[in-house]
């Protein structure tokens, strides 16, 4: 294996269906018009010396280094700006350029450190390169004159370092920033000789508007901005492509390794979802994979008031197996389940549910998309026949209205974010329904056109009332609708929405906003050309999240916003393989393909394979499963991957369910929550330490590839097929490649895709099979999946959680930047820097009335529970709704969740609970009661290594 | 059996029908056994068709109540 150094053209690929041949060094190439001179001299393997040029950064010129002669044309034009013309005849090599470049480079070099042999970049350092390229062999101007040398180093960063006296001020970083993220944190601060690279007004970096998202670092050609790993370990020695394990954008890494130590992951151009831009998460954020705190040994206990006591892993799969038997011998076959994981791959979600229902015998299975995008697969899949988003994200570069509801793209989606901030600059508009003002209302060179700052809860009435401005007042799209969607489904959804009750005007009382603003988003949705829907947590996660997205269903097939590039519904996927644990058969009631448990043809496929009789009735979903413990029907729980004490709600609950049953076998790389009220805990693996597949929030599959060993012993999937064997069930997967294989032979939308496919092409997005042998990027072309696409009723219900007297706030809930759902992996990482605790963000006004002061302790009361944090105030939130993050343990955002749920999915609904909020002096009752049982279930008795 | 879950049960079933009242009497009870049958696993459904016949069926809305006992009768007729 070697280091994937990817080849830098220069200058981003222009996209033109016009070719302009010319000749340069005496060869003819042909490229897309608009293509500088540069990039045509690289594709036929000619690099032009360059310092302030790269192709992920519009050309700028600054160098001078990259200079051609033209045939015909006086001067010596940079290469880097001046686009190619027909029959252009280029010379990129001759004396006069040498002896230029020889100049440019003597400057450069006379103003920099030659301490190339202790430099961080030494062997991965543009200068040098390029100085070797250019020929340099003196330097006549000495090193004795004024320089930056002693410029002192800014390290605030936890990442990465910027050390001034390497700045050769090229600029690429500041356009980075711009281009790439679109922060427009950096600037170039002073003129000519002074000039210098500036994090924000005499900020250093941490202190800036920087969101560490690693561009800039990226870009630089030298050590000024550098990695502290690279600082810390050297320079890496082979490289392995692999997906990252945070978000549903599932970005593409290069895993630059030395040895089997992880050197630093590297966005790779080549990813589609990415196009090698990453977050801080992604590409800084793994170093969760060593922390101390990472188990890897199994564990098992008798109570869960017992210290835990390491044990060999016959002895915990045995246990785990015999505890289970026992269980199902004493209170029935269906006593037993388990949970599914959106962070693993989707061969070993398709395990553990294939040794539920083959092993355990029964269809107790679930996942914890339950808890995030369950509504999104059943309101797409009622709507247009498949339970996934209908778009792939490159699609946005052709949307002219982007609406974004209920997501908080540049928070939760970071790199997705970044791709749809360059499209709005680019001059798509821009509509954010949300509770909060979220950063993408108003964020450098970025304004929302309108702002929908509806009450949390009232989504639908909002999606209604768009409607009947689109229906009253002659917006549909008549053409697209006759052709392809269901007439009197269409007519009887025209008139309810139709109805006065539906109207903006009355719509505001529910809402709160200002009808004139309601028509006018809706006209601009209807009429701006290609409309686009994003949406997240905040449309599922309500007892109506079913009903919203087939609200904003109906939207996109009114105004035929569906079927091609640039348009659809589009939902932001929460954690990695959302979408992927969905479709591989993790709910329920379903196998893979979304398809019933009761239809007898697809059950004989799994029982033909498995060799064993499946059953067809739905078995239990997460929260019937703790209704059930706690009625005393269901016993023992194998979850693998998932906190679902924390990342769930209503905790109290919760905790009363794992409390009774009498084996929890949790499967995690860290003790979480969970395993307080757990019985054996089996070592997993991180995704630096596994083979497999991912599927993105646009159904991209993506390969996993295993860059070292499992430090705990096995990849999670081959734990399963242990635990699977000891009870009886054998499973006979030789590697993860295989797991896929069967997957492929099960699901017809899976049928094309295997390890070799995802190898030559990189990634593919499902359907893809005969059909589609290369993957569907856009759904629903044509005709829906369905046939007709069908139009729902969607009345809007309050929900039954109110605010009144006691509870006079509404309390929603997200997630920030920089951690990662329940934080296990990001809180052991130095992302902590960025988000020590979770705060409560709550309007001055609010604040005022209660005497609560920025960063006071505050209790937060709802019906279920109460816990404390401090208090952020800020008119972010609107007078009236408090807002805060679920990322740390101890602040248990959850124990005030209520157990309301989505009606169709049992999806919880954790953007709205009534909540009251008053001073505090510190933790409450439950919060410090359960610090106590914290303790006292954590503890680790015996370490294995002692006793051998 | 607690009456808790008892009451969860009679509240999700009436969340259910309320989606689909707007589709008019007929279609609505019909979707609600469909939905019930379609999601919820056998004890659930169990433990609704014994709350209907001890508190006849009392709290649910009368959609609900009419698609359970259509369900109720199939189950008894199936087993
Ligand atoms: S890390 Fe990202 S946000 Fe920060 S300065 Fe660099 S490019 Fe800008
Ligand atoms: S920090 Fe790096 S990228 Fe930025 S101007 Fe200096 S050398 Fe160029
Ligand atoms: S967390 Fe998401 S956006 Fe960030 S690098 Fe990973 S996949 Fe990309
Ligand atoms: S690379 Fe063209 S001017 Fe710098």
């Amino acid at each position: 294996m070697a280091l994937i150094n990817e080849i830098d053209y220069g200058t981003p690929e222009v996209k033109s269906d016009k070719l302009v041949e010319l000749t340069i060094d005496g060869t003819k190439v042909s490229v897309p018009a608009g293509t500088s001179i540069m990039r045509a001299a690289m594709e036929i393997g000619n690099h032009i010396p360059k310092l302030c040029a790269t192709d992920s950064i519009e050309a700028f010129g600054s160098c001078r280094l990259c200079l051609v002669e033209i045939e015909g044309r006086a001067g010596t034009p940079a290469s880097c700006t001046t686009p190619v013309a027909p029959g252009m005849v280029v010379k990129t090599q001759t004396p006069r350029l040498k002896a230029l470049r020889n100049g440019v480079m003597e400057l450069y070099i006379s103003d920099h450190p030659l301490d190339c042999l202790t430099c961080s970049a030494n062997g991965n350092c543009e200068l040098q390169t390029e100085a070797g390229v250019v020929g340099l062999r003196e330097v006549r101007y000495g090193y004795a004159g004024e320089n930056h040398l002693n410029d002192k180093k800014d390290v605030s960063n936890p990442y990465f370092a910027y050390d001034p006296a390497k700045c050769i001020v090229c600029n690429r970083c500041v356009r980075a920033c711009e281009e790439v993220q679109g922060t427009f944190a950096l600037t170039v601060d002073g003129r000519g000789f002074n000039s210098r690279i500036a994090a924000g007004q005499n900020e250093d970096f941490f202190d800036s508007e920087c969101v560490s998202c690693g561009a800039c670092v990226q870009a630089c050609p030298t050590a000024t901005l550098m990695e502290k790993s690279v600082y810390d370990i050297g320079q890496p020695e082979h490289s392995v492509v692999t997906t990252c394990a945070y978000c549903g954008v599932g970005c593409t890494f290069k895993a630059e390794m030395r040895g089997d130590e992880l050197v630093r992951m590297v966005p790779y151009k080549d990813g589609k979802a990415n196009h090698g831009h990453s977050c801080v998460k992604g590409r800084f954020a793994w170093g969760y994979a060593t922390h101390k705190e990472r188990i890897l040994k199994p564990m098992i206990r008798a109570k869960i008031s017992d210290p835990w006591r390491e044990v060999s892993w016959e002895e915990a799969i045995n246990y785990a197996a015999s505890e289970f038997k026992r269980i199902q011998a004493t209170y029935g076959k269906h006593s037993i389940g388990g949970i599914t994981s959106s962070r693993c791959t989707n061969e070993e979600t398709y395990l553990v549910q294939e040794m539920i229902r083959a092993g355990f015998g029964n269809n107790n299975v679930d996942t914890c998309a339950r808890v995030c995008h369950s509504p999104t697969g059943y309101g797409l899949g009622t709507a247009f026949g498949t339970s996934a988003g209908t778009q792939d994200f490159d699609s946005v570069d052709q949307a002219d209205v982007i609406v974004v509801i209920g997501a908080n793209p540049t928070d939760g989606h970071p790199v997705f974010a970044s791709h749809m901030k360059k499209r709005l600059r680019e001059g798509a508009k821009l509509i954010v329904i949300d509770p909060r003002r979220i950063d993408l209302v108003r964020s450098p060179h970025i304004e929302a056109t309108y702002h929908l700052p509806l009450k949390p809860g009232t989504n639908v009435a909002m999606l209604d009332a768009l409607a009947h401005v689109i229906v009253t007042e002659g917006l549909v799209n008549e053409a697209f609708v006759r052709e392809r969607c269901d007439p009197a489904e269409f007519a009887a959804w025209a008139s309810f929405v139709a109805e006065q009750r539906n109207s903006p005007e009355e719509v505001e009382k529910i809402t709160g906003v200002p009808a004139e603003t309601i028509r006018a988003a809706a006209r601009l949705y209807a009429t701006g050309g290609n409309a686009a829907f994003y949406y997240g947590l905040g449309v599922t996660e309500h007892s109506q999240g079913s009903t919203a997205v087939m609200a904003i269903a109906n939207l996109a097939m009114a105004t035929g916003n569906i079927g091609r590039k640039g348009v659809g519904v589009n939902p932001l996927r929460g954690q990695n393989n959302v979408q992927g644990s969905c479709d591989m058969g993790s709910f329920p009631h379903e196998f893979t393909d979304y398809r019933h448990v009761s239809n007898d043809a697809v059950r004989s496929i799994f029982e033909s394979i498995w060799g064993v009789k499946l059953e067809k009735e739905p078995g239990l979903r997460i929260p019937n499963m703790i209704d059930a413990a706690i009625d005393g029907s269901f016993k023992g729980i194998y979850i693998q991957g998932e906190d679902i004490l924390q990342s769930d709600p209503d905790t109290k609950h919760m905790a009363a369910g794992l409390e009774h049953m009498e084996c929890v076998v949790i499967q995690d790389l860290f003790l979480n929550e969970t395993s307080k009220y757990a019985h054996v805990f089996l070592p997993g693996s991180t995704f630096l330490e596994k083979d497999g597949t991912f599927t993105n929030a646009e159904r991209r599959v993506q390969r996993v590839r295993k860059v070292m060993a499992p430090r705990n012993g096995y990849e999670d999937w081959q734990i399963t097929m242990l635990l699977s064997e000891a009870l009886g069930y054998k499973m006979p997967y030789k590697s993860a490649g295989h797991i896929l294989d069967e997957i492929a032979k099960v699901t017809p939308s899976f049928a094309n895709i295997s390890f070799e496919l995802l190898d030559k092409v990189g990634s593919v997005q499902w359907p893809c099979n005969d059909k589609a042998p290369e993957g569907t990027p856009v759904m629903h072309m044509g005709t829906f999946v369905r046939g007709k696409g069908k139009f729902m009723l969607t009345e809007y219900v309050p929900t039954d959680e109110r605010t009144g007297p006691r509870f006079p706030l509404l309390l929603t809930t997200g997630r920030i930047l920089s951690q990662y759902n329940v934080g296990a992996q990001t809180r052991r990482t130095a992302n902590v820097a960025w988000h020590e605790e979770d705060v409560l963000e709550i309007h001055p006004h609010d604040a005022e009335q209660r005497g609560i002061r920025d960063r006071d302790w505050v209790k937060i009361q709802s019906r279920s529970g109460e816990t404390t944090l401090r208090a952020e105030i800020t008119d972010r939130v609107a007078p009236g709704v408090v807002y805060t993050t679920f990322h740390h343990p101890m602040t248990q955002a959850n124990v005030v969740t209520t157990d309301f749920s989505d009606w169709a999915t049992n999806c919880p609904e954790y953007k709205v609970t009534a909540v009251q909020v008053s001073r505090s002096n510190g933790p409450s009752e439950w919060q410090e009661k359960y610090r106590e049982m914290s303790e006292q279930n954590t503890r680790i008795a015996e370490r294995l290594d002692a006793a051998e | 059996m607690s009456h808790n879950t008892e009451q969860r049960l009679v509240y999700m079933a009436n969340q259910i029908g309320t989606f689909f009242r707007a589709q008019g009497h007929d279609q609505a009870v019909a979707a609600v056994a469909n939905h019930i049958s379609r999601f919820w696993d056998p004890r659930m459904r169990a433990q609704i068709f014994a709350y209907l016949s001890e508190h006849g069926g009392e709290g649910l809305d009368p959609d609900v109540k009419e698609a359970i006992e259509i369900l109720a009768k199939k189950a008894k007729t199936v087993a």
